[in-house]
């Protein structure tokens, strides 16, 4: 089966980079959806069927946590793995992320391998691969 | 604890691990300087990002527009020869990174740090300025021929707000 992804960053740089890494992993992927912030991955999100999320935390408009609020308090999408990409290094806003149900996260900068692991760990038990 | 020491070590190694992991090249370690108060004309393209917590301040990204493409081509793995949206957002996500690599590492000596969304100019003969900073940290780093600075100017917010009352500490100046 294959999956639709969505890259959250408000960075067109890295949704570029990102997507070109997602080519890479492997994974049966039908579109990547890119979004700018939170309240635009919403309205992908309304419009898609969504198998995995990408985001990242400080974003413009509406945040990655507040992204990941939303996800997981809305029966529809509650499932949808999130992994949050992100600069930070405080340890408030990673623990807050997965407090809040993120399936993992990588720090800025990455390298297309610690993305491939991450989500080769992650979708082995949300997606078929 | 000595706060410039601990930024410029943190500046060598953010700009390394963001060169090595994501650009492709190897970087550093760069030159570090004091700059005092008066701004330099600048060619290029700039970028600045606010730093607030109990300490607060700039940091700052400058190079040549030749370099900001070769950058982006790298990072992007884009032909790009001429400085647009793409190059400009491409400086944008290194300035997040690098001074997120420093925010990160200066958390661990004075508590949680906040950064701003990176703002990016790009001209010609033009001077910024930080309104109430008296002291930049610059870390000069030789690349192709070319030279990336990095700088920050960072104090504890009281004298923050005794050096500039009433301004935002990383508002910029700009005079074009």
């Amino acid at each position: 089966m294959e999956s639709d992804v969505l890259v959250v960053d408000d960075s067109a740089a890295i949704r570029k980079i990102l997507q070109r890494v997602l080519r890479q992993t492997g994974m049966a992927i039908r579109a990547i959806h890119e979004a700018g912030d939170g309240r635009e991955a919403l309205a992908v999100l309304a419009a898609n069927r969504i198998d995995l999320v990408l985001t990242d935390i400080n974003m413009p408009t509406m945040d990655g946590l507040q992204l990941l609020k939303s996800l997981k308090g809305t029966e529809e999408w509650r499932e949808i793995p999130v992994v949050m990409i992100t600069t930070e290094g405080g340890e408030t806003k990673v623990a807050e992320a997965v407090r809040l149900g993120a399936a993992g996260y990588v720090r800025k900068p990455f390298t297309a391998d610690q993305i491939k692991e991450k989500l080769a760990g992650i979708l082995e038990l949300a997606l078929p691969l | 604890m000595n706060v410039h020491q601990i930024i410029v070590d943190s500046i060598n190694e953010a700009v390394c691990n963001v060169f090595s992991t994501m650009v492709g090249g190897d970087l550093g370690p760069g030159t570090d300087s004091v700059a005092l108060g008066a701004p330099e004309a600048s060619d290029g393209v700039v970028s600045f990002i606010g730093i607030a917590g109990r300490w607060a301040g700039t940091g700052s990204l400058s190079c040549s527009s030749g370099m900001a493409c070769a950058i982006c081509s790298r990072l992007l793995m884009t032909e790009t020869t001429a400085v647009n949206e793409e190059v400009l957002d491409a400086v944008a996500e290194l300035t997040n990174m690098i001074i997120g690599g420093v925010k990160n590492d200066l958390e661990r000596h004075v508590g949680s740090l906040g950064l701003s969304i990176p703002t990016v100019v790009f001209g010609r003969n033009f001077k910024t300025r930080s309104v109430g900073s008296t002291e930049w940290i610059v870390v000069r780093f030789p690349w192709n021929d070319q030279e990336l600075a990095v700088k920050v100017s960072l104090a504890p917010s009281e004298r923050v707000a005794q050096l500039a009352p009433h301004v935002p500490t990383h508002a910029c100046a700009m005079d074009v």
